[in-house]
């Protein structure tokens, strides 16, 4: 029997192709997602310093000019990696069993097996759909010109326009439920890079895993207390 | 007892299967389950039907060949306890209880509760090894092994190969398989040499197969007979790591 490397393909393939591989992928620009939107909520939660302070905020990011075009450029690749890799294993999973059982329940015990992990595909292109309307409405949504201007350059007033889209129940909502939905996600996701990753261990796991639901909550909620706040509240004046 | 069943029958691989119901009367709480379809199948001879065909060997809970899901459970409900291990006395008079086989494309169906787990075999091929002669038994502590090491690599190597981690894993993935075949082999000396080449090889035979991405739902563990943990799903990542950067 001969113990050569029958097949030793060049790394990227590896990294692409091999059952591994994709799951590091996966894990990586998951996590590298995650720490996206703890930043991203981090700077919507400067409009509870007011519509100054947050369109100031909003006007920094896009004061870095290139920088900012690279990293927009990193964050579209992390998520096309994360959803083509995502879909890849949905449907290499379906190929696997191809005659579903009639009766499935899990073990229980210790078994990590929820509605969280059951619904990523589920949750991950509800998330991605979101993605495309979030950057339509506030991106690339209405432009207005802020009152006051720093350094003398115009300032976009994105506190106007979140104050007139949260105005609308099924934006306000809408978009609250979704990050009903990234906490879901989260939940499995969190663990699931950390385990793909090869970072854990028995003694971990059950922390790994805590900490991971609970991040995953907390992104949650620092996102949909703004939206609520302006529908209930009217928002800053 | 009386315990009703549902049993998939299959005449073959490729003939289309269904749910048979059965009754199976006066079943003794002491009987295991493997000894109620003893009494199932001579209920069926002796009306002159097919008998269900369902693989068992040892009997002992050591073999990994009684493979049934049990009411959408592998090995059914008890945690640590294949097939032949579960007794009636876990069920309750008057139940209705649904068997099938093992389902993955990489498990095809030979009859009725009977899969092909030769896939296993083809990864164990694959690397599943040390390609060394083995001569004599070496003196004892000749090698050091630390303690931790040598329990953990036993752990391990209590994997039967019984299949019902691909069974139970939402996306029919064999990696605690392959994760607990690679462990016991890598936390030991004689498992070095071709620790890079064993990993690659035996994952890559796992993909060929036909087995499902894992998506890290740990179902696996819960199932698993033997206990073994998804660290060894970890170690066999941090291994490919290893593996994909190192030079040979």
């Amino acid at each position: 029997m001969s113990t050569q490397v029958r097949e030793k393909q060049p790394l990227w393939r590896q990294l692409f192709t091999s059952q591994i591989g994709k799951k590091l992928l996966t894990g990586l620009t998951g996590l590298g997602l995650t720490l996206f939107v703890i930043v991203h909520m981090a700077g919507n939660l400067s409009y509870f310093a007011g519509n100054e302070a947050y369109n100031a905020y909003a006007h920094k990011l896009l004061s870095l000019g290139p920088l900012l075009y690279i990293a927009e450029l990193g964050l579209l690749a992390f998520f096309v990696f994360h959803i083509v890799l995502g879909v890849n294993i949905y449907l290499g999973k379906r190929k696997a069993r191809e005659q579903g059982y009639k009766r499935y329940k899990t073990a229980g015990g210790q078994s990590k097996q929820s509605l969280s992990s059951r619904s990523m595909i589920v949750t991950g292109v509800i998330l991605g759909v979101f993605l495309v309307l979030h950057l339509v409405s506030f991106k690339f949504g209405a432009y207005y010109e802020a009152a006051e201007s720093i350094d003398g350059k115009p300032v976009r007033d994105l506190a106007r326009l979140l104050n007139e889209k949260f105005q609308s129940p099924l934006y306000a909502f809408g978009y609250s439920g979704v990050m009903v939905l990234l906490a879901l996600h989260l939940r499995h996701g969190i663990w699931s890079a950390f385990q793909s990753l090869g970072a854990t261990n028995p003694r971990l796991t059950p922390l790994i895993y805590t900490l991971g639901a609970l991040v995953g909550l907390l992104i949650a909620v620092g996102f949909f207390i703004l939206p609520l706040w302006i529908f209930f509240t009217g928002g800053n004046a | 007892m009386t315990i009703y069943l549902n049993v998939w029958r299959q005449e073959g691989p490729d003939k289309p299967g269904r749910f048979e119901t059965y009754t199976v009367p006066d079943v003794s709480p002491d009987m295991s389950f493997l000894e109620m379809f003893d009494v199932l199948n001579e209920q069926l001879t002796l009306e002159g039907k097919e008998p269900v065909e369902f693989d068992h060997d040892c009997r002992e809970g050591i073999c990994g060949s009684c493979n049934m899901v049990i009411n959408g459970q592998a090995h059914g409900p008890n945690a640590r306890t294949a097939t032949c291990q579960l007794h009636m006395r876990s069920f309750k008079d008057g139940d209705t209880l649904f068997v099938e086989p093992w389902r993955a494309s990489a498990f095809p169906v030979i009859k009725d509760l009977v899969v092909d787990r030769d896939a296993f075999d083809r990864i164990m091929e694959a690397g599943g090894y040390v390609s060394v002669n083995t001569g004599n038994a070496p003196d004892a502590n000749s090698i050091p092994i630390d303690k931790v090491a040598a329990d953990s690599a036993m752990d391990y190597a209590a994997c039967i190969g019984c299949g019902a981690c691909v069974a139970a894993c939402p996306n029919a993935s064999a990696s605690l398989f392959v994760g607990a075949k690679l462990a016991h082999l890598s936390l030991l000396p004689q498992g070095q040499p071709e620790r890079n080449r064993r990993v690659v090889n035996m994952v890559h035979q796992m993909k060929e197969e036909g087995f499902g991405d894992c998506s890290n739902h740990a179902e696996c563990e819960a199932v698993c007979p033997k206990g073994i943990s998804i660290a060894g799903i970890a170690a066999m990542r941090r291994d490919y790591v290893k593996a994909m950067l190192a030079a040979d």
